[in-house]
């Protein structure tokens, strides 16, 4: 017997974005929390499952009130969110739940009641074989396979440039977005050197914010006052932390595991896709991801955006809302990106894409260390 | 490689990784081999990430690599003066590892894809002596 489907109900990022000197993580995630509440028409009571991460899931579900019957404190950076997602589909089909909120609250850039980052990126092994050589942080080590990738692909540093100009294009239709003045190549080329061949307009922003979602089953979902989004397809996989030990610098093993999962578990061919989210914590990560996700072939996807085909008016619009470059970025972005795939479905993003009715949103989390894949759309299969 | 004020930040060896660092300090590269599928494989561990395996055993790698990719860093990193290059090479065996490319301009038009390279170590301390690559002599 096939799972009944489950959908998204409640969908809401924190009232403000930016700079949110005033609220700590964990104010964060209820800030979130409570606007997707209001969302769905909820309160903390009608919460029986509960996922977050950068908080522990128990410290959340007493801030908020809430008594749970299915708790996921799953933790693995950006992608965190799509994997809780995923686990919690599974346990409303499984009845261990039957209402779920998946919240993220990030003091990425004021450090409120701040988690923080693990004192090593890539754990106690990266700490030993490549804190030593300058592979600390994430613009030293994110960034590393790109030459690598350009070689392959005889593409040049233009071709990274060019995925920050496409997605400011979208920044500037989204009035949240933190940068929304259109920038060009040379601009791009030009801003401070971070570490060659990335400079800074190629590098995400760091930001406070948060988001939550809430998750129920289909045939619950139409009793809400907004009109559900279902989720069609889901997938994770994880490579490893060390960017040094991946396998290959021209495609991401857990991009292409997690996403051909997601796409056998919804049915449907890259074709079906109006709406692509790819997160981008630096400017070569949507050519990864359009190539693993299977919407280019290995080396075509700087083409295909210089092409025009993920901006506006183009075939598969991707990371409308500006992404982690331009609209936001707290340190695990995941959640924004699914933010966008839901106002999308739901027809009411700033830059909506007309008609669009799949969304597909890649996660990641650490350096091609995980990666979850969700797909959305506004009708059961 | 010069130094600023702040000291690079140096590895602490476990049970593990132990005769890595006994043999850096010896001027010697160690990797790990699989005693039953015979695949070599970096960083170290006690068993065989290809086929789960404890039958391994440790030998001296040749020191050849080729550069695999790398960024020029910018920004302030401690133990490093300037931009320099945060590299990943390709031993000849095999494996790779993140590692500096030292005795060359830290530039793009030296720093060549796929360039030759050799093992060079450094001594920080007592304790701990670094494998970094230059160019192939």
């Amino acid at each position: 017997m096939k799972h009944q489907h489950v959908a998204v109900v409640g969908a809401a990022e924190t009232t403000e974005m930016g700079v949110i000197p005033n609220l700590t993580e964990l104010q964060l995630h209820a800030d979130a929390a409570l606007n997707a509440l209001a969302d769905a028409g909820l309160t903390a009571a009608d919460i029986d499952g509960i996922a977050c991460a950068g908080v522990a899931p128990d410290v959340l579900a007493s801030y908020l009130g809430v008594t749970p019957t299915w708790i996921d404190g799953t933790h693995i950076g950006g992608s965190s969110f799509m994997l809780h997602v995923r686990h919690a589909m599974v346990a409303i089909q499984a009845g261990h739940c039957k209402t779920v909120i998946i919240t993220h609250g990030e003091s990425g850039r004021s450090a409120v009641g701040a988690a923080g980052f693990p004192e090593f990126f890539a754990g106690r092994l990266g700490g030993e074989f490549e804190v030593p050589y300058g592979g600390n942080i994430p613009p030293t080590m994110f960034t590393i396979p790109a030459l690598r990738y350009l070689k392959e692909f005889d593409l040049t540093i233009e071709d990274l440039a060019q995925v920050a100009v496409a997605q400011r294009k979208w920044a500037a239709l989204n009035p949240r977005a933190t940068f929304k003045d259109p920038i060009t190549i040379d601009d791009v080329l030009n801003s401070k050197m971070i570490a060659y061949p990335f400079t800074l307009l190629m590098c995400c922003l760091r930001t406070d914010g948060g988001g939550a979602l809430i998750l129920t089953s289909a045939d619950r979902a139409k009793d809400f006052s907004q009109p559900p989004v279902y989720i069609l397809g889901t997938g994770e996989s994880c490579e490893g932390p060390m960017i040094s030990q991946m396998e290959d610098y021209t495609t991401s093993r857990a991009f292409r595991v997690a996403g051909e999962i997601a796409f056998a578990e919804a049915g449907i061919e890259r074709d079906d896709v109006d709406h692509v989210m790819i997160y981008d914590a630096f400017a070569h990560v949507p050519l990864y991801g359009l190539e693993d996700l299977g919407f280019c072939k290995p080396g075509e996807a700087a083409g295909f955006i210089r092409d025009g085909h993920t901006s506006l008016g183009g075939k598969l619009p991707t990371n409308t809302n500006g992404g982690g470059l331009s609209y936001m970025h707290s340190g695990m972005y995941g959640m924004y990106a699914m933010q966008e795939s839901v106002r999308q479905i739901r027809g009411l993003a700033p830059a909506q894409v007309p008609g669009a009715k799949i969304s597909v949103a890649l996660g990641i989390g650490g350096m091609f260390s995980v990666s979850g894949t969700i797909i959305f759309g506004n009708e059961l299969p | 490689m010069s130094k600023n004020s702040s000291e690079r930040l140096l590895p602490r060896p476990s049970s593990e990784s132990q005769h890595f660092w006994d043999g850096t300090k010896e001027g010697e590269l160690r990797l790990q081999r699989c005693g039953d599928c015979g695949k070599s494989y970096f960083p170290p561990r006690p068993f065989c990430p290809f086929c789960s395996s404890r039958n391994v055993l440790v030998y001296p790698a040749s020191g050849q690599a080729t550069l695999y990719s790398y960024v020029i860093n910018h920004l302030p990193t401690p133990g490093f003066d300037g931009p320099h290059a945060v590299a990943v090479v390709t031993l000849e065996e095999g494996p790779r590892m993140m590692t500096n490319i030292v005795d060359c301009e830290q530039t793009p038009d030296t720093l060549v894809l796929d360039m030759p390279l050799e093992v060079t170590f450094e001594r920080q301390n007592d304790d701990i002596t670094l494998p970094l690559f230059k160019p192939a002599s």
